[in-house]
């Protein structure tokens, strides 16, 4: 390298020393002390948290962080995108208008819709077949963008989605209209058309039971 | 000598029962103890019957689950080794109990009995010899699994075992020398001496250096963190990697019963063992005149009651320590064995003898 001309970045090299561990670091046991203290006050912060909590007092500070998940549930954002559902008119059956903008749009194409004529005229169709299959659903929520109906929501809240097998992770329209029906509908055939084994295949709020 | 025998199998009984329960206990309090320390709530779900008890189930729950657990022998290794070491681990650890007084003498009629398994001369060499033999098994776990990471603990293990044995057992030299006795159950009488009218000559007072030196040693031979090298479940897995079912589960009860070991050790060398302060024989003489006679037998339950209340303590900072202290790395291990405790657990000895040389000074 010509004199005189060096690299700008290494004046601005800046040295960190390793910063040297004092005498009284050095001898362990002030510091494990220290460490203790930290771990001792936790401690019987939270044992004495505890006890109250049991004896029903100070019910307001927390002795832990912990969820006790199925009995207690983390609050949801509004706008978490949680299991689907389809809205329902005042009649009760679906204000989906089997348009199948949201079969269209969905990425992982886990919609099938099968669109019906509507004894309505003013209702130009409704979906003979609703099915999401949530084992192939990534949660996009573009379905709920691109409805002109807000017909499909994802606000139900329900997180707990499993199943022992890929079929039972169908969700078929009555699901989808009433979210408090959970799988395992083994029962309730999911071939077209769709068979409801609950309540005798008259379920109400479906699109059935509007005719 | 029928009678003898029958005392010594109840006591002996009666120790197993407590010390075994406490073992099992403690995987409770380090549940729930780290939980409190982490701010969680620690396992809890384990019940009987809808009863969850602060989830203390969990541990029957486990030895359930490690009686049922199919025991895997890796082949090539050699079996009547890897049978016997998780055995030796836990026998050593058991036998240690023997000697160590755990009250004063119980007055039943004319009966005096001493409140010790065995009452055995050399009772401090017997338990050290007992806790190094312990080493036994973590080495032939690591010797006969035939895996290359339960040999690197079991080499840990001896390297640390042999490193932090000396300073241990320099330390205790000075306590030995300060009592002049090597029998524990002497050794905890003559700390009922009072200096001063006031200060119990626990070992504390007299040899406070040793005493740290004695709880830093004695923790690495438990081969718990900071000290658990051997184990080192995030490097080597560990001398028991080669281990499963209630095998495995007899090195973790070993862990748990060296741990009440080395604090039942520790109350008893440094801590006045069943010592209540200012209580005699007759009942209590406080420093400022006032007196409350007890009967005998309360005499020996307090004792019973100090001793392990003061375990119970050591055990509660053990395990605050194993949830406090980071792992050492190995070379600070080895620095910190020989370059530290060494020398000053010699120089402890040194500065004790000259001590106790010197007329006047003696704290006798």
């Amino acid at each position: 390298m010509i004199e005189g001309t060096e690299r700008p970045a290494a004046r601005s090299v800046k040295v960190v020393r390793r910063p040297e561990l004092s005498f009284w670091e050095k001898l362990y046991l002030p510091q494990v002390i220290c460490g203790l203290k930290i771990t001792t006050t936790h401690f019987f912060r939270n044992l004495f948290l505890h006890t109250a909590h049991l004896l029903g007092r100070l019910k307001h500070l927390r002795a832990g962080v912990t969820v006790q998940y199925p009995e207690e549930l983390r609050p949801l954002m509004s706008r978490y995108r949680s299991r689907h559902r389809l809205t329902v008119r005042e009649d009760g059956t679906p204000r989906c208008v089997g348009c199948m903008l949201c079969e269209t749009v969905c990425p992982a194409r886990c919609i099938t819709i099968v669109p019906g004529e509507h004894p309505d005229p003013n209702v130009e169709k409704y979906p003979v077949r609703f099915d999401i299959d949530l084992g192939v659903c990534v949660y996009c929520g573009y379905c709920v963008e691109v409805c002109p109906e807000d017909a499909i929501r994802m606000d139900t809240g329900i997180l707990d989605l499993s199943a022992y097998s890929r079929e039972a992770m169908r969700l078929d329209i009555h699901e989808l209209m009433n979210p408090e029906l959970r799988k395992p509908l083994s029962a309730c055939s999911l071939d077209f058309p769709h068979q409801c084994a609950l309540d005798e295949g008259h379920m109400k709020g479906s699109w059935k039971s509007a005719h | 000598m029928l009678e003898v025998l029958i005392i010594k199998i109840i006591l002996a009984a009666i120790v197993l029962f407590a010390v075994l329960n406490l073992a099992g206990f403690h995987t409770w309090v380090e549940r729930k103890q780290s939980a409190l320390i982490q701010d969680r709530i620690g396992a809890n779900r384990a019940t009987i019957f809808g009863v969850r008890m602060l989830g203390m189930f969990h541990g029957m729950a486990d030895v359930l689950k490690m009686f049922t657990k199919e025991d895997i022998v890796p082949q090539g290794a050699d079996k009547s080794l890897h049978a016997l070491a998780p055995f030796f681990s836990v026998f050593f650890a058991l036998v240690t109990f023997a000697a160590i007084p755990f009250g004063d003498q119980l007055v039943l009629g004319d009966r005096v009995i001493n409140l010790q398994v065995a009452d055995i001369d050399a009772a401090l060499l017997y338990v050290f010899a007992m806790l190094s033999l312990g080493v036994y098994g973590v080495i032939l776990g690591g010797f006969a699994s035939r895996n290359n990471y339960a040999i690197l603990g079991g080499l840990r293990a001896t390297a640390q075992m042999i490193s932090y044995e000396i300073a241990l057992g320099i330390a205790i030299i000075g306590v030995i020398m300060v009592y002049g006795t090597m029998d524990l159950s002497e050794l905890v009488r003559a700390q009922g001496r009072l200096v001063g009218g006031w200060l119990p000559l626990w070992g504390i007072f007299t040899q406070p250096v040793a005493f740290f030196i004695f709880v830093t040693a004695a923790l690495a031979e438990t081969k718990r963190i900071p000290f658990d090298l051997p184990e080192g479940e995030s490097e080597i897995v560990g001398y028991f990697v080669e281990y499963s079912g209630m095998k495995f589960g007899m090195f973790f009860l070993a862990d748990f019963l060296e741990t009440i070991v080395v604090a039942s050790l520790a109350t008893t060398l440094f801590f006045g063992g069943w010592q209540v302060p200012y209580l005699m024989p007759d009942g209590f003489h406080f420093p400022w005149g006032a007196e409350l006679s007890v009967p005998q037998w309360m005499y020996a339950l307090l004792g019973v009651a100090s001793f392990s209340i003061k375990g119970l303590a050591f055990c509660f900072l053990f395990m605050q320590l194993r949830w406090t202290l980071p792992r050492f790395r190995y070379d600070q291990l080895m620095s910190l064995g020989w370059k530290g405790l060494f020398p000053i657990a010699v120089a402890n000895v040194v500065v004790t003898a000259v001590v106790l040389v010197l007329p006047g000074e003696a704290p006798q």
